[in-house]
């Protein structure tokens, strides 16, 4: 199983804040598992498309795109931070 | 701790007397505090609402003051952010640094304030007279915390 977290603006527009899955076979990287969950519809298409700025962590670092994933690991999406 | 995610407000004064305690090398102290505004992008604001990455935002932090730590020659770095719902004049984020002479505690100071602008798990959100909205980052931002790299 995989943890998957949305924050911010990416959690209003899918309606969720975290889920547990089990990893899909196809996805052994960031850009694997993203492009298998825009495949749930169209806000997922469009909130993780690459049309919107997107950042993404793996075990609460932030990482590129090819970033590896394993089962147990914790994903998170997240809109460019702006705290401060 | 260095570090501190909280929805309460903070002191300034305490937070420093806490930090200084009984090192007397110290000889400089700066510190930033970040408001919520009234106003943004020309729009009334009434409330700015934070959300955070829980575990992710604390571990981020840290990983910030280790670098400012790493990069000037400082003693100590305190960062205390809030998180929640907040109005104009509220106070949102501390900064502090105390070094032995004033240039580590400035650049010390802006650094982690960079860092945290682009690194740190936080989103803001702000109720305007047309709803609400969520605030875009800044390319000013990424500019200023790319300049550290050089």
């Amino acid at each position: 199983m995989i943890k998957i977290l949305y924050f911010a603006r990416i959690k209003e527009a899918l309606g969720v804040g975290q889920e547990s899955i089990a990893l899909p076979t196809s996805a052994n990287d960031v850009a694997a598992l993203t492009a298998w969950l825009r495949q749930r519809g169209a806000a997922w298409q469009s909130e993780l498309g690459t049309g919107k700025a997107l950042r993404v962590a793996v075990n609460q670092a932030m990482v590129g795109m090819d970033a590896a994933i394993k089962d147990g690991d914790e994903i998170a999406y997240f809109p460019p931070v702006t705290g401060g | 701790m260095s570090v501190r995610v909280q929805t309460e407000d903070f002191d300034i004064g305490a937070e420093i007397v806490q930090l200084r305690k009984g090192n007397a090398k110290i000889g400089a102290i700066a510190s930033f505090i970040g408001l919520v505004r009234d106003i943004n992008e020309g729009d009334q604001v009434s409330t700015m609402t934070l959300e955070h990455y829980p575990g992710m935002t604390e571990k981020a932090l840290e990983e910030i003051v280790a670098q400012a730590k790493s990069r000037c020659d400082i003693y100590d770095a305190l960062v205390v952010h809030r998180v929640g719902k907040l109005l104009p004049l509220d106070q949102i984020v501390l900064v502090v640094v105390t070094s032995a002479h004033r240039g580590d505690a400035f650049e010390a100071c802006e650094f982690l304030m960079d860092y945290l602008k682009t690194q740190a798990p936080f989103w803001k959100k702000e109720a305007t007279p047309d709803g609400a909205r969520w605030v875009e980052a800044r390319e000013s931002d990424s500019a200023a915390a790319a300049r550290w790299k050089r």
